[in-house]
């Protein structure tokens, strides 16, 4: 499954190209990327693991810019 | 343009502003005549500079402390701090300040642009008026229920499709497919989520919950459009990975390496600090991914969505265009051309045909009757009857009149029917038994058709082939009159595949198939061809589904007008790549040999990435 999430204060281009490189790299995701420009992240993975990737996401974002701020809905 | 700044670009602005008055201060005091001056000197320029860059330098220590080593605030903090190490006290705090105005201008720009981006794709309805008992209550889109009435005034965007049930208007439908004629809305007629009432209150049935409507399905594909990226996009985003460490790398060489040497250690690490100054990618990382998203933008004003930015890169590739006929070149509603009467009125036989075909729904005898144009009295038709596939007859005021096929005549009249000189479906008409001429109905060709095709070989299509499953008559016609290159005609749809796999082959290299069907029964070929593209996506899911281009309306002119953006758009991200890496690659050299100093390479660096943004933006203008 594939999932859009807004991203709040994602301020340099530089990071969201480490973000998805990083992103892309947790166990279990098929493709991942974000966009500066939508401030958006979109992750495709399996539903069964999804909460769990979608942590370990969060956490890879704060630890590249941490003022940057995932919006779970 | 009216500056207004988010609470973080404050911020910036006031560092950058005290900076500058602590610094001009330093510049202006004359401490060699002061006691102690060297010290207070010192003292001066490090308050300009923590005044400036203490924000940075603390952003720099929590990277480092999360492991992000090579950061470009870190890497800015050496640069400058090096330089106060060195005894460059001003240039420390120049290089920290322009800086700070490269991120601020930075942060501006692509906010700005962002925002101006967003606005031209922003069809999102805010809420929905639903009549509930007799009072309209105002929810958001997402809990409207199927069957519900809305009512829109004008001004307001329908926000879920429906059919109009009360009152008459007209819709604005610019914002989805960028045609500035309005659709008239009145009882009956579809009314399209994301358009914007114009002129009367009405009120509509929902037919679609807010997630299946229209303006939900074009943002979610826009939304997802960022997530398909182009090459040139992720050869950037590598190429940023390795740059910055190789450029350290660099500059710690040139450091140490010649200081052994020479034994001149203050000259070698000043010129290793220019290094670091345009280690970061910064102006190749943002406008890369500007241009490109810049050109989705312009695309979707025009009612052209892409739905990723290697579709537009791939798209200015392209070479060989692949067109369905029915639908696409032409209008796919049958009309009359050509009434060819024999011993009767022109009227007389057209009359004639409607009333033989009047209880018949197929759209030959929808256009008929349309031609004929007046209305039918159904009581002068006395009996009627069909034999499928070949005519209809009837007897009309005492007349037996039979019309279909030429074979069908044919075995009424005992005599050979004429062929017509035009192409398109000829139908036969006979009056008791004898021949009294045909009426010939074709499919229309779009009204921009032509000039599409023209267009197309004029930026840089060398062929344009046609596909149908029309008669070789009708292809060749149809061709001929559009300037097509080549047509292949009475093909079943599997058989499309095929020719389109074909002339994929002969493709250079480089160069694209672009294959624009209407999304009907053509979702295979789409999805065959390098880049599919299908027309009339408002309001047809399956179109929007398959293809990787949705044209809003049903134009082809919108076919070159694509290409065009995506090549302009290749072309200013070519030319930022160029320009960019050309700059610092002019400046690692003259820094490497002492030339240009760190204000120079800072003010370059900042001047670059402000040009590439400018630049990225104008792909956002479309002629």
């Amino acid at each position: 499954m594939k999932k859009v999430f807004e991203l709040r204060d994602l301020d340099c281009a530089n990071c969201a190209a480490k973000m998805e490189d990083a992103i892309s790299k947790i166990d279990g995701v098929q493709s991942a990327s974000v966009s500066f420009f939508t401030q958006k992240m979109t992750i495709e993975a399996d539903e069964g693991d999804f909460d769990k990737i979608l942590k370990k996401a969060v956490k890879a974002i704060s630890k590249i810019e941490p003022d940057c701020e995932v919006v779970l809905k | 343009m009216k500056l207004s700044f988010s609470k973080k670009q404050k911020k910036m602005l006031a560092r950058i502003i005290a900076g500058v008055i602590i610094f001009a201060a330093g510049e202006l005091i004359p401490f060699e005549n002061i006691p102690y001056g060297s010290y207070i000197e010192l003292a001066v320029f490090l308050g300009a500079y923590l005044a400036a860059g203490g924000g940075i330098l603390l952003k720099a220590g929590k990277n480092i402390l999360r492991g992000q080593i090579f950061d470009e605030n870190f890497l800015m903090c050496i640069a400058s701090l090096g330089a106060f190490f060195v005894g460059q006290y001003s240039e420390g705090v120049e290089v920290m300040i322009f800086f700070l105005v490269g991120e601020l201008f930075e942060s501006y720009a692509v906010e700005k642009s962002r925002r101006s981006i967003s606005g031209l794709m922003d069809i999102r309805p805010d809420s929905a008026n639903v009549i509930r008992d007799g009072n309209i209550v105002t929810v958001s889109p997402e809990e409207v229920k199927l069957g519900e009435t809305i009512a829109v005034s004008p001004g307001e965007r329908i926000p879920l499709d429906g059919v109009v049930t009360k009152g008459s208007s007209s819709a604005d439908t610019s914002a989805l497919t960028g045609e500035s004629v309005p659709r008239d809305l009145s009882v009956g007629s579809e009314a399209l989520s994301g358009c914007i009432n114009q002129s009367g209150v009405i009120e509509i049935e929902v037919e679609k919950e807010y997630g299946q409507s229209t303006v939900a399905r074009i943002l979610e594909l826009v939304e997802n459009s960022a997530s398909s990226k182009a090459k040139t996009e992720n050869f950037i985003t590598k190429f940023a990975r390795y740059y910055t460490p190789a450029v350290c790398i660099l500059a710690l060489a040139l450091a140490v390496i010649p200081s052994l040497i020479t034994g001149q250690w203050s000259t070698w690490i000043y010129r290793a600090l220019t290094f670091l100054v345009v280690s970061c990618p910064c102006a190749l990382v943002i406008s890369v991914p500007l241009g490109f998203f810049a050109g989705i933008g312009a695309a979707s004003s025009k009612g052209i969505l892409v739905k990723g930015s290697n579709y537009l890169e791939a798209l200015s590739h392209a070479e060989v265009a692949v067109m369905d006929k029915t639908g696409t070149l032409t209008k796919g509603s049958f009309e009359v051309t050509e009434i060819k009467p024999e011993g009767i009125s022109a009227e007389k036989l057209i009359e004639y045909a409607a009333y033989a075909e009047y209880f018949s729904s197929h759209p030959i005898s929808v256009s008929l009757k349309k031609a004929y144009g007046r209305e039918i009295d159904p009581s002068v038709i006395s009996s009627s009857g069909e034999t499928a596939g070949s005519g209809v007859n009837a007897d009309i005021e005492g007349h037996t009149v039979c019309a279909g096929k030429a074979k069908y005549i044919e075995n009424i009249t005992g005599k050979a029917c004429p062929k017509p000189e035009k192409p398109g479906t000829a139908v036969y008409v006979s009056r008791d038994g004898s021949y009294i001429g045909y009426v010939l109905i074709s499919d229309e060709i779009k009204d921009d058709a032509k000039d599409a095709v023209s267009e197309m070989h004029r930026c840089g299509i060398s062929k344009t082939v046609m596909l149908t499953g029309d008669s070789k008559e009708v292809g060749r016609y149809t061709a001929e009159k559009l300037g097509l290159d080549e047509v292949f005609a009475e093909l079943l749809p599997d058989e499309k595949v095929s020719h389109v796999a074909e002339l994929k082959k002969q493709t250079s290299e480089k160069g694209r198939l672009i294959y624009v069907g209407d999304g009907i029964n053509d979702a295979p070929v789409l999805a065959c061809a390098d880049i599919g593209i299908a027309m009339g996506g408002l309001g047809s899911d399956a179109a929007i589904e398959a293809a990787d281009i949705v044209i809003m309306d049903d134009k082809p002119s919108k076919i070159p007008a694509a290409i065009r953006i995506a090549r302009r758009t290749l072309a200013i991200v070519t030319q930022n790549i160029v320009f960019s890496l050309g700059v610092k690659a002019v400046i690692l050299i003259l820094g490497a040999l002492g030339i240009v100093g760190m204000q120079a390479a800072v003010f370059a660096d900042v001047g670059v990435m402000v040009i590439a943004v400018l630049n990225s933006v104008r792909a956002l203008k479309v002629k």
